[in-house]
């Protein structure tokens, strides 16, 4: 055992590989948070009044909320009058191609390893970049409109299609919420929007690299997708952070409709900064996400591949409102080091045959402390609701935590609730045996670990699923027990 | 190709070999024969670079190295392959996909390029023949809802492809009906050549039927008692371990 220690010991310093932070201009509001600093950035923003309305209202509540303290996760607490509640790279005009991108945001996305020149060429995928707070290029644009998909910035879409977004805004998770959505209600900087009209089925993989940069800046996105009757879109959100000595506090809102017969697929690959090894600095991850399938045969699938962040706080949920509409969670979170995570899903059965799937596969190592907690609910009215779901957790060395919090509340006989939970560590004899095959101990890790998430893998795009065994064998490297 | 000398190793203090010697030359099959708690498998282990057992004297060469310098990826780089007594389950990796990363490993490691999947897909048909292996297998997670049977015909296998220079087979007689006995001692003996050599490890002289040994060793207490040519093996059946005490 004690040469499993030393290994661990010796192989902790890996620095992240995504840490620099970019030259650029920043045009930023003081830090601090009141209805002046709202009202300015409503008002940099160019929104119609609705918009301010509707941000000073959740501000108001938010004022009256706390702070939850339930999740497993441990942090000082935040100064919310010590962040900077808006900043945006300098835009000198409107841009047309990307050639007319400041150079340093371009080499910024190089390093991150997606060149947006590129992107437009590979496999279909069409990139809104968020740089810091504001959509700096929209790709495949034309492509999408000719099918009357709408995929732009939130505040493109506030202005360009303010119906919708007062439709669906607030619909499935309302300003009052919780603490956190709240917050991000009166200060939401920007996000994706997308519509995909009735019968569409979207012929690429949406997707939006987020990156946090200019010191102290929270990142509030938000983000609206609806699906109307009989389409599909796929989503992927992909994440990188620069390195930071102080924490950041992230809190975005995901917002998912499915109309009849719809389904969204909604995948994200989450890599912000953790913090060092001796947990100083990293993001805070406090994230609500939450879909419904509104009418009948609507689906929504959640796919989250988690590695970064110095504490995760997220819940990525289904309301099961139609008769026969599928809920699905497909989660790898892995944490190394400090870092903190309290990650599930909630799946609300309202209506009749609804079924809901939930796979989580927790990873834990060094000193890290990793947390299932899932609700599943089955109302009165929902006659032979289904759900199944399956909780395992991995420990990498024997200083880390992982915990299981499964809450399930029935309210009504005819549902059928399975529930599998297991915990296990990476053996000796199969790094062993692996070794013996000619592969060192890191790779046999990865190996294992990779082996172990295949489950949830195999629900992501192909080339998404390469980044994430990718993140997976990076956020490993220097974990290895 | 392998000398092993005055070779001490003990697991949490107890001394299991206690001053083994033995030289393999290549094209050479060498029998280790003996009773249980003998040191048998703590030497394949042992050769094998396993970190529980600690060396308390002695030395190893193998090839030109020192083998006990290296470390256990090298060891199986350089050409050390033991076919495991209990192969491991590794849920949700191919067995393809494993076994390709250990090929590739190899060849980096000697400096050729990495094989590519579909040569490597040839490659793997042409050596599931030798040891009449399931192509489904191959797609399924190393090991996992193998029979015993399976695993270890897996293992022969995994040998044919990784084409070692010295293979160890730690009772890979143990658990197997005669049939599948037979085909991995034809494997064993297709795979034969002058420049590989095999210790093959086992309580039993049905598999040396089938495989002829060069030289056979029987180990007892950490020592090897006596070497003799295959018709010690023979001897022992009838006769069992006793007179050797």
């Amino acid at each position: 055992m004690s040469t499993e220690l030393e290994k661990i010991e010796s192989l902790t310093k890996k620095e992240y590989k995504y840490g620099w932070i970019t030259d650029i201009e920043s045009d930023s509001l003081p830090l601090g948070l009141n209805d002046d600093i709202i009202k300015a950035l409503s008002a940099k923003k160019h929104e119609p009044e609705f918009m301010l309305n509707w941000r000073l209202k959740a501000f108001k509540r938010w004022q009256q909320m706390e702070e939850p303290n339930w999740a497993k996760v441990d942090y000082p607490k935040i100064d919310y009058q010590k962040i900077r509640y808006y900043s945006a790279p300098k835009k000198k005009k409107q841009l047309k191609s990307l050639d007319e991108v400041d150079p340093e945001l371009l080499r910024t996305y190089e390093k991150l390893g997606i060149p947006l020149a590129e992107q437009e060429k590979l496999a279909g995928v069409a990139v809104d970049a968020v740089f810091d707070s504001v959509s700096v290029a929209t790709t495949f644009k034309d492509k999408l409109s000719e099918l009357g998909i709408i995929f732009c910035s939130f505040s493109e879409a506030v202005h360009n299609h303010p119906d919708l977004v007062k439709k669906y805004l607030g619909s499935v998770v309302p300003p009052t919420d919780n603490f956190f959505a709240a917050l991000n209600s009166a200060v939401f900087s920007d996000g994706s929007f997308v519509y995909v009209p009735k019968g569409v089925r979207c012929p690429m993989e949406l997707s939006t690299y987020f990156r946090i940069n200019a010191a102290d800046t929270g990142q509030f996105e938000r983000t609206l997708i609806i699906a109307d009757e009989g389409s599909y879109v796929s989503y992927l959100e992909g994440c990188t952070a620069p390195m930071r000595d102080e924490n950041q506090l992230h809190a975005a809102v995901v917002e998912l409709i499915a109309h009849k017969d719809a389904e969204i697929k909604y995948s994200t690959v989450q890599n912000w900064y953790p913090g060092d090894a001796d947990g100083k600095g990293g993001i805070y991850n406090f994230v609500t996400k939450r879909g419904i399938c509104k009418e009948e045969n609507a689906k929504i699938s959640w796919t989250q591949v988690e590695t970064g962040s110095a504490i995760t706080w997220k819940y990525p949920s289904v309301i099961l409102k139609g008769d026969n509409s599928i809920g699905e969670f497909y989660s790898v979170a892995m944490t190394n080091n400090f870092q903190q995570a309290d990650t599930g899903t909630k799946m609300i059965h309202l209506g009749n045959n609804t079924k809901s799937n939930i796979v989580s596969k927790g990873i834990s190592a060094g000193r890290s402390n990793n947390s299932y907690r899932g609700l599943v609910k089955i109302s009165k009215h929902a006659e032979n609701a289904r759900n199944f779901s399956q909780c395992d957790s991995l420990l990498i060395g024997d200083k880390c935590g992982a915990h299981t919090f499964p809450y399930i509340d029935v309210h009504n006989t005819s549902a059928q609730i399975e529930h599998e939970a297991t915990t296990s560590k990476i053996g000796d004899d199969q790094i062993f045996y692996l070794n013996q095959r000619g592969i060192s101990t890191e790779d046999a890790v990865s190996m294992i670990v990779n082996g172990y998430c295949k489950e949830v893998f195999r629900e992501l795009p192909m080339e998404f699923a390469v980044e994430a065994q990718n993140l997976l064998s990076l956020s490993l490297e220097g974990s290895v027990g | 190709m392998l000398e092993i000398k005055n070779l001490h190793a003990a697991i949490e203090g107890n001394e299991i070999l206690k001053g083994i010697n033995l030289k393999i030359n290549a094209g050479e099959i060498h029998a280790i024969m003996g009773p249980n708690g003998s040191g048998k498998s703590t030497l394949a282990n042992v050769l094998a670079g396993r970190e529980e057992y600690e060396i308390t004297g002695g030395s190893v060469r193998f090839k030109d190295n020192d083998l006990l310098e290296l470390n256990p990826e090298d060891r199986a780089r350089e050409g050390l392959f033991l076919a495991f007594q209990y192969p491991v389950e590794i849920p949700g990796v191919s067995n393809s996909y494993f076994l390709k990363t250990a090929y590739n490993e190899k060849r980096k490691y000697q400096g050729m390029e990495e094989i590519d999947a579909a040569d490597f897909l040839m490659l793997m048909k042409e050596k599931m023949k030798l040891i009449e292996m399931d192509q489904a297998l191959m797609n399924r997670p190393v090991n996992e809802g193998f029979s015993g049977g399976e695993k270890k015909r897996n293992e022969i296998f995994q040998m044919a492809v990784l084409e070692p220079k010295l293979a160890i087979l730690d009772e890979t007689d143990s658990g197997l009906d005669i049939d599948a006995l037979k085909i991995v001692a034809n494997g064993v003996n297709k795979l034969r050549s002058k420049d590989n050599a095999y210790i093959v490890v086992t309580h039993y002289q049905r598999l040396l039927a089938y495989i002829i040994p060069d030289f056979v060793h029987v180990l007892y207490k950490g020592k090897i008692v006596k070497s003799g040519g295959k018709e010690l093996a023979l001897d022992l059946e009838k006769k069992g371990y006793d007179w050797l005490k």
